[in-house]
């Protein structure tokens, strides 16, 4: 199993993800509790875009919608908790496969009646404007107003209802990002893989090699959607309040794609070392400015559309591809 | 010989074009089969039709005793038939070998055979030393070849060859042609191949049909085409029978 896991991975590449892991590993150890914000929110953003890159980055399906399924997974298992009591990890069962069927009635639509590039793009936004929408009219879970999940003070770490402190969340989501990291792999090394990238090269070509494109499109998006109502779940219990607003808007889908962009769309370790680069950087940034007093609101926004534009000019693959190369690291097709 | 495939009055068309018009053969098993005709003559949208990308609008395409005409283009690549492209189209970002694994994929589960049926494939095709490299850096000389490795690594019945000769220089026309011949006397692939390069056509087809504004006006040996005095008319042109 292990020989598996880590067959055809340099040597060098090995050493770099273990001390990687023991650095994320120690890091609550030394972090205070600002720094340890940061690293959830890089973790998080790690996490979703590995989900989302599989669908755009293995399969060439761009969804531009894919806070919807965060917000499926957020109140789904959230609604569970707050009414019934339900713990997350049994509202998990609930949550992953509500987005997956969701995930799955979209990618129906869509790749039925042959909607692709853009029009599939616009496709996913306005799935998710319908949820924000219909989230914001929906009492149950509170509508517009919000849905809070009860927190108490802590005084110890409940994992079995994710209630505590901090560090239970970053050590959940460093295990989910490096078992997604795992999977990604795994996926990409396989026959599904091998069908997704050439239904992203091109796919009248992947047809008439014998790919049923429509089964494999639908695979990805299920998967991509499953994995991403995990981080769901995990952001509803983490900040313990849900607005359709928030958790809706476009904006946190365009955040959950920016990463990977700048990481490198279509690699392993592309989205990882993204977020790393985006959330790391932005919120250095906004801690400098606070730091030196000045307050200028939408600093951030700025600051990853500045990102964009490099590497987008610069870096068109993103950051992975070019900077795998120069330490000898190349994934080997991506 | 049985035949593999036997299109009856097979026709397309655009708007008011007839592309395709009440087009008949049969292609034998074991056979190699050349499609030839000026530009225009609707050669590739016959190919279109019986590889499934386009719908014929009338007459019936029978594949190893099955009806398949108007199936979609993946199921009908599932029963036997592969294909190139006239303009090659691999898989740009993907290796050479992941290119072709791609098609050894469709009939094997696990990825390691499919390598080391790839592997065979490249071999055949010699571009094995190639294999790392990526598909859009190869040479349009390679990349033909590499389009018939992607193919023929699926394991077809029947090998639709769209212009792999075009573009070619006369010493790698003579290494594909003796590339598709071997592989046709050793593993019993047919073949039906859209060419104009005359001297493969001559070299590899036992049978030939000629198309003219999408309607077959001969159809024979290859010795009887040449001098055929409708093919030389509308296509071949006196020379060639010098």
């Amino acid at each position: 199993m292990i020989v598996r896991l880590i067959a055809g991975v340099p040597g060098r590449g090995l050493a770099l993800l273990g001390a990687l892991l023991a650095a994320l590993t120690a890091a609550p150890l030394f972090a205070s509790d600002y720094l340890l914000t940061v690293l959830i929110l890089i973790l998080y953003f790690a996490y979703i875009g590995q989900a989302w890159n599989i669908m755009m980055g293995f399969a060439g399906q761009l969804s531009l919608g894919h806070t919807l399924y965060v917000g499926l997974g957020a109140y789904t298992a959230a609604a569970l908790f707050v009414h019934f009591g339900i713990g997350p990890w049994i509202g998990l069962a609930a949550a992953v496969p509500a987005a997956a069927l969701i995930g799955a009635f979209i990618g129906f639509l869509a790749f039925r009646f042959r909607v692709a590039g853009v029009y599939f793009a616009i496709l996913t936004i306005a799935f998710a404007e319908f949820a924000r929408l219909g989230f914001d009219h929906l009492s149950w879970t509170g509508g517009s107003g919000g849905l809070f999940l009860p927190v108490s003070q802590f005084t110890h770490n409940d994992l079995w209802r994710l209630r505590g402190h901090p560090v239970m969340f970053y050590y959940i989501l460093l295990a989910a990002t490096a078992l997604a990291f795992l999977i990604c792999r795994a996926l990409l090394q396989s026959r599904v893989g091998y069908f997704w990238r050439a239904i992203r090269e091109d796919e009248e070509v992947a047809r008439s090699t014998g790919i049923d494109t429509f089964h494999y499109k639908m695979i990805a998006v299920v998967i991509s959607a499953a994995m991403t109502s995990f981080a769901g779940v995990m952001y509803a219990f983490y900040y313990n309040n849900l607005f359709p607003e928030q958790v809706f808007h476009i904006l946190r889908s365009i955040e959950i794609i920016l990463g990977p962009i700048v990481g490198g769309v279509g690699t392993l370790f592309g989205p990882i070392l993204g977020a790393f680069v985006l959330t790391g950087l932005a919120e250095t940034l906004t801690a400098a400015l606070a730091a030196l007093g000045i307050d200028l609101p939408g600093a951030k926004q700025v600051f990853y559309g500045i990102c964009l534009l490099l590497v987008v000019t610069a870096l068109p693959e993103g950051i992975w591809p070019w900077l795998s190369r120069r330490i000898g690291l190349a994934e080997k097709s991506q | 010989m049985s035949a593999l495939l036997s299109l009856y009055g097979v026709s397309k068309r655009f708007r008011g074009l007839v592309a395709v018009d009440h087009v008949g053969f049969e292609v034998s098993e074991g056979g190699i089969f050349a499609v030839i005709g000026p530009n225009g003559a609707g050669k590739t949208t016959l190919f279109n039709l019986i590889a499934g990308m386009l719908p014929p609008d009338g007459g019936t395409i029978i594949f190893a005793g099955e009806r398949i005409d108007g199936l979609p283009a993946d199921q009908i690549c599932r029963r036997g038939i592969g294909r190139t492209f006239q303009i090659v189209r691999p898989f740009p970002a993907l290796s050479v070998e992941d290119n072709v694994i791609v098609g050894a994929l469709l009939h094997r589960r696990h990825v390691d055979s499919a390598r080391a049926h790839a592997h065979e494939v490249l071999r055949r095709l010699d571009l094995y030393d190639k294999r790392d490299r990526r598909a859009s850096a190869l040479t349009l000389p390679d990349r033909k070849r590499l389009e018939v490795a992607r193919s023929l690594a699926s394991d077809p019945k029947l090998l639709l060859l769209d212009e792999v000769m075009a573009g070619l220089r006369p010493t790698e026309t003579d290494r594909m042609v003796a590339i598709l011949r071997e592989l046709n006397r050793e593993t019993g692939l047919t073949i039906l191949l859209i060419e104009h390069v005359m001297r493969a056509v001559m070299a590899l087809a036992s049978r030939i049909l000629v198309l003219h504004h999408g309607a077959a006006i001969a159809q024979g040996m290859p010795a009887d085409i040449v001098r055929n005095p409708a093919v030389i008319d509308s296509y071949l042109g006196a020379e060639a029978l010098s």
